[in-house]
């Protein structure tokens, strides 16, 4: 028997494991551990943030040399048995059990999540314990702010928010205009449907999120900073307010921080419900107390961004990548990857998938491993490719990749290259049953909803797409439909304002490509279209 | 009620210093008094950060949060994002509809429920979820009648009468 200390159930206390009662189950668990006394007094119960796989709330991860693991789908009574189980009394539970080589764990490379579901979100000792804020003591005590951006520049991180642009070289462009007040700002308004990476980070380890925001600070020469967060995770703020709280007591924020001449403030701020506050321009007017609405670029933010300073957005993902980068050095981080998308890429995966949660895995692993290894296929799925039909990513912006392509390494570029994007990173798998126009029109609906009106293009033009869609998705389309639809998608994308509405006709350009057919059939003269010899799926009548 | 949600307005807007940018936030503080924001509250805000009504109107009716309507007194949103979607997120919101007697997004509902869209809660795991007076409920079972009459009933989502 080892020490006692050793023993630890870590009980995931993220939303997701909230709304599956993990409050009740973590009550049972305190009180089952005061009646059973004994051997049960040894076991450690503390909350932490996110265990990952999400879908099989609450889980309960065991720390016990030899017979850890996690524990998913539990019920308040079963938490004497747990606690039987974590102090060696009983072996029980075991077909609730995920062992470490289960393959939603297994493949998983944490860089991004290394302290999350390890981490008590809500304890600074806990984090410094683990080593968080030491690479910013170190590197404001032993590095220069362009060695640290030589570290970033060499990692190849690219920002993981949607358009990947290198972040190195973005620090460099802030950092290296005129002398005056800078700004860093980080973009927590993580809006696209399906996507759910930064609130996970938010709520499970957010010192990370303000260490690396502070190093980017350091690093560009900017002593005030934000982190914008959507109203709609009161979790995610209520844990990053208490972080930073924390933080400042601690010295670690505010000013000469551990005892050097760098000073920093932080402040959070809460959009209202605006979905184009995502776009860097428009979320800079909201935090100037302004409607959130875009502006043509240039000037970038990097050059004139908050109050016309040049500014400095990244995302939670892209800070929270940051300390690990400075902690392990830059090429330890490119050699993780492909050739142009360099280290690890967190997504959440969701929808038709028997394992849902967040996924943290190196860049140009397949969709394949991603989806049917890690994700486990369609439930009830048959046949080589799982019951999937196609796999959406980047959200609104993005498109459906199609089974049959399943093999493409998730990357930057071969995303784009099939009509799709890495966005932020929301993976939802669709299975046999979702029809390619509906999806389509889902994602139109949206871009209707949160069109911020400032372009016509993208305020009368989603509408238009819209109109056209729901012709497909109720069978009652023509074939002159089905080009009014394209001209219409290729206008919308090359004359709107943002990046917002010019992604905003993907969604149907790659359906179109990839499930033409499906439109198709919904015209009402099908027989009339050319045929279509490339296309492997069965056409589905009206 | 109003003189003293006047006054803790006015001592909001102290709070942030009379600053322009933090108009958002001091809206947010004046909803979570009202309940919504109330016209006169509108004119109160944009008197004292000294803002032009039309720039304070601006804001609030540009952002989803904001409400300028009183909301109804139970409030249930339907999670319309896309993994909800593929998990039948629409027809639980066409069942939302007939149970409780109301049209998605109609402003104010029937006085008592006001079924609302969101976008996404970020419960992608959970699909399909709601959230009944601020409370999340995840995993709606769609495919078994009963199963899911009986969560509507926890959940207090009363048949219309």
């Amino acid at each position: 028997m080892t020490a006692p200390q050793s023993l630890q159930l870590r009980c995931c206390d993220a939303s997701g494991c909230r709304s599956a009662g993990a409050g009740a189950l973590h009550a049972a668990l305190l009180q089952a551990r005061d009646q059973l006394g004994g051997a049960a007094e040894g076991v450690a119960i503390k909350p932490v943030g996110c265990l990952r796989l999400c879908g099989r709330g609450p889980l309960v991860a065991l720390d016990r040399p030899g017979s850890g693991g996690i524990y998913a789908g539990l019920t308040p009574e079963q938490a004497p048995e747990l606690l039987a189980v974590a102090a060696g009394l009983s072996h029980g539970l075991a077909d609730q059990r995920l062992g470490p080589d289960h393959p939603f764990f297994a493949l998983q490379q944490p860089v991004v999540l290394e302290g999350c579901g390890r981490v008590d979100p809500t304890s600074i000792d806990d984090a410094l314990a683990m080593g968080t804020y030491g690479q910013l003591q170190r590197v404001l005590a032993e590095c220069t702010p362009e060695q640290v951006r030589e570290q970033v520049k060499r990692s190849g991180l690219r920002g993981r928010g949607g358009a990947g642009y290198p972040t190195g070289l973005k620090w460099d462009t802030v950092a290296l205009q005129p002398a005056g007040l800078r700004y860093v700002v980080c973009n927590a308004d993580e809006g696209d449907p399906g996507a759910f990476m930064d609130r996970s980070v938010l709520e499970s380890d957010p010192h990370r999120l303000i260490e690396g925001l502070a190093i980017a600070a350091y690093a560009v020469g900017a002593q005030q900073g934000y982190v914008y967060v959507r109203a709609e995770y009161p979790l995610a703020i209520e844990r990053l307010q208490l972080a930073l709280k924390q933080a400042r007591a601690r010295g670690l924020l505010g000013a000469g921080i551990a005892g050097s001449s760098f000073n920093l403030r932080l402040e959070v701020r809460v959009g209202a419900g605006a979905y184009v506050c995502g776009e860097e321009t428009a979320l800079l007017a909201s935090i100037q107390g302004q409607r959130g609405t875009p502006r043509p670029r240039p000037p970038f933010p990097a050059q004139s961004g908050l109050w016309g300073h040049p500014t400095l957005i990244n995302n939670v993902e892209t800070l929270a990548a940051i300390p690990a980068i400075i902690r392990e050095g830059g090429d330890w981080y490119g050699a993780m990857g492909t050739a142009g998308s360099k280290g690890t890429k967190v997504f959440a995966l969701s929808g038709a998938v028997a394992n849902t949660g967040l996924v943290e895995v190196p860049m140009g692993t397949s969709l394949r491993t991603v989806v049917l290894t890690i994700g486990g296929g369609v439930p009830g799925g048959e046949g080589p490719d799982g019951g999937v039909k196609a796999v959406q990513t980047g959200g609104p912006s993005g498109g459906c990749i199609p089974a049959a392509l399943l093999d493409t390494p998730v990357d930057y570029e071969s995303l784009r290259q099939l009509g799709s994007m890495m966005g932020s990173g929301g993976m939802v798998v669709m299975g046999e049953s979702t029809a390619m126009p509906a999806v389509a029109r889902h994602f139109m609906r949206f871009s209707v909803a949160e069109s911020c009106g400032k372009c016509v293009p993208c305020r009368a033009g989603t509408v238009q797409l819209l109109e056209l869609l729901d012709r497909f998705a109720e069978h009652r389309a023509s074939l002159a439909d089905l080009e009014r639809l394209e001209q219409l998608c290729g206008m919308v994308q090359a004359t709107s304002l943002c990046g917002l509405g010019q992604a905003a006709p993907n969604p149907v350009l790659s359906t179109l490509r990839h499930f033409r057919q499906e439109y198709q059939a919904a015209c009402r003269a099908p027989q009339l279209c050319e045929p279509l010899t490339s296309c492997s799926l069965e056409a589905k009548g009206p | 009620m109003a003189a003293e949600a006047v006054e803790r307005t006015s001592r909001l807007v102290r709070q942030h210093r009379g600053r322009a940018d933090a108009l958002i936030e001091v809206l947010h503080q004046v909803q979570e008094l009202y309940g919504f924001l109330p016209r006169p509250a509108l004119h109160q805000v944009a008197r004292e950060l000294q803002l032009p009504l039309a720039r304070v109107y601006g804001v609030a009716s540009f952002y989803h949060l904001f409400r300028l309507e009183p909301p109804a007194a139970h409030r249930c949103a339907v999670c319309l994002g896309t993994a909800c979607f593929v998990k039948g997120g629409a027809e639980l919101a066409a069942q939302l509809e007939q149970r409780l007697g109301v049209r998605l997004d109609a402003p104010a509902g029937d006085g008592s429920w006001a079924l609302e869209h969101v976008s996404c809660l970020g419960a992608c795991g959970q699909a399909p979820v709601l959230v009944v007076d601020g409370q999340l409920a995840p995993k709606l079972p769609l495919d078994d009648p009963r199963a899911l009459a009986l969560r509507f009933t926890a959940l207090g989502l009363d048949p219309r009468p």
